[in-house]
């Protein structure tokens, strides 16, 4: 009975992390594109700066009909968003929030997130596919070209930390980065792991559909992209699913580069409590620089995508990987 | 970048390929209004373009023709170009002018010159800002916006209207200029060419933004003239036309500016970026004309030489201006006995530069016809008429 008790609260707690941090991100996006657009944005619901918006945003989307269209696919449609949403939720399972908590400790944590991640491919072709709308499904189709290709840079730069630190365990990574701000992995084999997190950043932005690789839902060209046909708390799965995915690349980000759940300043404000905080706040920067460039770039065009992903990152990240490598056995 | 080989080609064996119709409009964030693309595609690459036109017909020319008189004409003329409304006016009371045969005090011409080029800016303004959202940046539109605001205001303070003005008048204009209009003006001169180069920081000058444009829909020279296009779509062609140089009405010989034409800066004349420049250059030389004509702006009564009753003598006049878009001209026949026209017609630049957007879009992207379309920079208020 306490086994499954367990379970039941690592599995929860995740799911409670991602709803209050989508909301809160929701609040923090629309404010920051408000104050770069020299505007104020929420001003109202709730009080202080519209805090309340977010919630009531969801609460509208919740209530609304579900509109499913007549000549779509039903049993793809309904279940694409939650495709989506379950896989991103579910590589949550192997993030280590701190030194004391991690709902599954996978001796090839790593591995696993990219597996399970990789299914949000599926999700999103099912999605256009399903809809029955040329709109969707050039949006999906884009969708599914772009991140099977930057699957590659990601996982090319992800195995050069591996190769770096010998481990898949993501506590274990985050154990060896223990001891203070210069022991974090990005200060290792420079300038080679500072290149390897630029590539991870660069290919994680494509990964989440974020500008200027926000291609799938292009807004001027592709109308909402895989997801225009979608209503409802439907439509707010996808939604979840972005907001998810950005904190789970940037958690990554966190942990593979600079020093997950570990403090900066070595034993000083280190600790289970003090790891959450850490590692949430190191996230949460990511997250906060993908908004930055969401609101200052425009968008790529799709070949453009492909030939940063085929001709730039992937050969750099390679040659970097081969690198580190040769470095770390001659050490 | 080369422009990708249509193929409608058989796969070895059964598989076949073909192409396919998608519908871009009516209803579609980037066709700048109700126009309706329909589009051949060959997966993302266009194979053709088909513009239908027409959702926002309002019979204008008819219309015009069943007013009680001339003036009545000009609040339609305001719904044609709907954000560069002041040149619509002028082009339509310079030809009411010209068919009556009276000259305007030197103020008016003055204040004519001012408002119209507030409005050029404030359009081109507008012009960039939704290009940069059809690409995809967001910012940009709301900083043109912010800075538009400000062209607005001075509208407002000067006729209370803020986009369909009816501010210009045969024989005059509505309003003498507010006492505060010269300081406001002034903060705006001052403050605009800062504006502009944060712009120009960031987009016009943006590794992305110029992937995105250049060497996109290139427009030759020869083909802009036989399609008859105007304004930036002609001078982005690299041809130096502009009928306030070429042909000048008002007092634009008396001002120093110069025509910016496209030099294929980032890739080849005649691409989308240079029409985009070409239209933050013209800004600039609006600015300097502004500045000009409130330094040399005469006294004198905006109301002496507007007459009691438009009755034109029979005859028939058209008479061209250079709005924001391009050329825009009125054609009028009187039949010198009624007080309303016999017939108007309109040349609308939008119209116009638009004929020419299935030639420059065949065998480029989806993602690249948004671009091209933003750079044609259409208003379907002036298309459709």
């Amino acid at each position: 009975m306490p086994e499954i008790l367990n379970v039941l609260i690592a599995s929860v707690i995740p799911l409670l992390f991602i709803l209050v941090y989508a909301v809160v991100i929701l609040w923090v996006e629309i404010k920051v594109a408000s104050h770069v657009q020299d505007r104020l944005g929420y001003m109202y619901t709730g009080g202080f700066h519209g805090w309340a918006q977010p919630i009531a945003d969801l609460l509208k989307l919740l209530t609304k009909e579900h509109i499913t269209p007549e000549r779509s696919d039903k049993i793809l449609f309904t279940l694409a968003p939650i495709l989506v949403f379950a896989s991103s939720y579910a590589a949550y399972a192997a993030l280590p929030f701190t030194s004391t908590f991690i709902a599954a400790n996978l001796n090839i944590g790593i591995f696993y997130i990219v597996a399970i991640t990789s299914f949000v491919v599926i999700g999103i072709l099912m999605a256009g596919w399903s809809s029955n709308n040329k709109y969707s499904l050039l949006g999906a189709m884009r969708s599914v070209a772009q991140i099977v290709s930057y699957e590659i840079p990601t996982v090319l730069s992800i195995l050069t930390v591996i190769v770096a630190v010998g481990t898949l365990n993501l506590q274990e990574i985050c154990e060896i980065q223990k001891g203070g701000l210069f022991s974090w992995n990005i200060f290792k084999y420079p300038p080679f792991m500072l290149i390897t997190f630029l590539i991870y950043f660069t290919a994680s932005l494509a990964e989440v559909n974020r500008t200027p690789f926000d291609i799938p839902e292009a807004e001027s060209e592709l109308v909402a992209g895989y997801h225009t046909e979608y209503t409802g708390m439907k439509f707010a799965m996808f939604y979840l699913a972005e907001y998810a995915n950005m904190f789970l690349v940037s958690g990554i980000a966190a942990i593979l580069f600079f020093g997950g759940w570990s403090s900066p300043f070595g034993e000083f404000l280190a600790g289970p409590g003090w790891g959450v905080f850490w590692f949430v706040s190191k996230g949460l920067f990511f997250v906060f620089l993908q908004i930055m460039l969401r609101w200052t770039l425009p968008r790529l065009r799709v070949d453009q995508l492909m030939y940063v992903s085929w001709k730039v990152l992937t050969p750099i990240s390679f040659v970097n990987l081969m690198v580190v490598g040769l470095w770390a056995i001659l050490k | 970048m080369a422009t990708f080989e249509i193929t409608t080609r058989s796969v070895k064996g059964d598989l076949k390929t073909d192409t396919m119709i998608l519908n871009m409009g009516p209803q579609h964030p980037s066709t700048h209004g109700v126009l309706r693309l329909e589009l051949v595609v060959d997966g993302e690459v266009i194979v053709d373009v088909i513009p239908h036109i027409g959702y926002l017909h309002r019979c204008f020319e008819k219309h015009a023709e069943q007013m009680t008189n001339y003036q009545q004409v000009i609040p339609y003329v305001d719904r044609m170009d709907y954000v560069a409304a002041m040149g619509n006016e002028l082009a339509y009371v310079l030809a009411v002018e010209k068919l009556l045969g009276i000259e305007v005090p030197e103020r008016v011409q003055y204040i004519r010159v001012i408002m119209a080029e507030l409005q050029r800016i404030a359009s081109h303004l507008l012009a960039i800002g939704t290009y940069g959202l059809d690409l995809g940046a967001f910012t940009p539109f709301l900083w043109c916006f912010r800075e538009r605001e400000k062209i607005l205001d001075l509208f407002e303070i000067t006729c209370g209207a803020r986009l369909l003005y009816n501010y210009i008048w045969v024989g005059g204009v509505s309003h003498d200029l507010p006492s505060e209009f010269g300081k406001k003006l002034k903060d705006f001169l001052k403050t605009f060419p800062k504006a502009l180069k944060e712009i120009n920081d960031l987009l016009t000058f943006n590794k992305i933004f110029i992937d995105r444009t250049a060497n996109v829909g290139v427009l030759p020279a020869d083909v802009a003239i036989n399609y008859g296009c105007s304004g930036p779509m002609l001078r982005g062609s690299g041809v130096k036309f502009d009928l306030r140089k070429n042909e000048p009405y008002l007092v634009y010989d008396r001002f120093e500016f110069d025509i910016p034409v496209g030099e294929g800066k980032m890739g080849t004349v005649g691409d989308c970026w240079d029409r985009y420049y070409v239209r933050v250059r013209e800004m600039e030389e609006s600015l300097k004309i502004i500045e000009q004509a409130w330094e040399q702006l005469p006294p004198g009564d905006v109301h002496s030489a507007i007459p009691k009753k438009v009755r034109p003598p029979q005859g028939e006049v058209y008479f061209r201006t250079e709005n924001p878009r391009g050329e825009i001209g009125f054609y009028i026949i009187s039949d010198g006995h009624s007080a309303s026209p016999f017939r108007v017609k309109a040349r609308a630049p939008s119209f116009v530069n638009l004929s020419v957007l299935p030639e420059i879009s065949r065998g480029y992207m989806i993602a690249d016809l948004v671009a091209i379309l933003g750079s044609v920079d259409i208003v379907l208020g002036e298309v459709d008429r």
